[in-house]
């Protein structure tokens, strides 16, 4: 049986200052891609599990209560199976 | 009274706290292992300073989740008097006891040094104790203490007296440069509404003698045995 495969995508939310997002864009712009105004990060998860029906439940559920912090982050879940 | 102080795994400042009460205040004090879910009679709980799981995820966002704490916010939530010092208020603020959160210092770079904090406060039990007006000499030793809140909670921790210290200069006076992290107003330290939960990142544990470079960190510690030597005994 194929294993189901969820990516969660986490994020500042907008107006929280991201330090070292803008370290980053520091330096891009010092190496010459002073192009890119505004640099985010952000990091992400990989997640498997066998194929369950409340699958998008849990992965909301595990989002809230451990993945992110939803004072400062946002998340998105991307299921790929 | 008895005083209880958690260990995680990478807790560091645990003994520190536990030294701070049993050779300084003289009172009794307890470890209490964060696998197990008895608090041991405590009046005090401190949740101490270090890197909980190593920092993994997020400072104090999986430390939330050990057996010890289930009954840490049971009895936050009864009234239970609970001290979360350093990498203890990144678990407080994990829990849901406090709110707002911590991230990383604005200019990135962990910050351990001494600085002082302006009591805003007095009527509390962390700091019933403190000479009024006198700025606290306590060393900071962290990379997330960088206080973040919504609006709506800042105006709610400025209105109710929930802001407990703040980052001054050593005259007691808030300002920007005093600020060593980025904190939102130069917050170092808040309570909850009932005042019973305390968050601060400074460690008033490691200021306990002259020889450390101060002794100013006793303020905190007599506070909290104020609070309750001060009370008949059984109440409470």
């Amino acid at each position: 049986m194929s294993k189901a495969k969820a990516i969660v995508y986490i994020r500042l939310k907008p107006g929280v200052l991201d330090p070292q997002g803008k370290t980053i864009g520091q330096a891009m712009a010092n190496m010459g891609y002073g192009e890119f105004s505004s640099v985010r990060s952000g990091r992400f998860f990989e997640l498997e599990c066998d194929h369950r029906p409340d699958l998008e439940k849990r992965i909301d559920e595990v989002c809230r209560k451990l993945l992110a912090n939803p004072v400062v982050e946002t998340y998105k879940v991307e299921l790929l199976s | 009274m008895k005083f209880g102080v958690v260990t995680f795994p990478g807790s560091n400042c645990d003994y520190d706290a536990y030294a701070a009460v049993k050779f300084v205040v003289n009172r009794e004090v307890a470890f209490l292992w964060h696998k197990s879910e008895s608090l041991e009679n405590c009046d005090v709980v401190i949740l101490p300073g270090g890197f909980s799981y190593g920092d993994y995820l997020r400072p104090g966002a999986i430390a939330r989740f050990s057996p010890i704490m289930k009954s840490v916010i049971r009895f936050a939530r009864s009234g239970g008097i609970v001290a979360g010092i350093c990498n203890g208020f990144q678990v407080l603020v994990e829990s849901g006891l406090l709110p707002g959160a911590l991230l990383r210092n604005s200019h990135l770079r962990f910050s351990c040094k001494h600085i002082y904090l302006k009591v805003e406060n007095y009527n509390t039990p962390f700091t019933n104790a403190c000479p009024p007006g006198k700025a606290l000499k306590i060393p900071i030793a962290h990379g997330d203490g960088n206080y973040y809140t919504f609006q709506s909670d800042l105006d709610d921790l400025q209105r109710h007296g929930r802001v407990v210290f703040t980052y001054a200069t050593a005259d007691g006076e808030v300002t920007a440069p005093a600020n060593p992290n980025g904190s939102l107003a130069n917050i170092a330290g808040i309570s909850n509404r009932e005042g019973n939960i305390l968050g601060m990142m400074p460690h008033p544990e490691r200021a306990m003698e002259k020889v450390l470079g101060s002794a100013d960190g006793v303020y905190v510690f007599n506070s909290l045995v104020g609070h309750f030597e001060k009370q008949p005994a059984n109440a409470g």
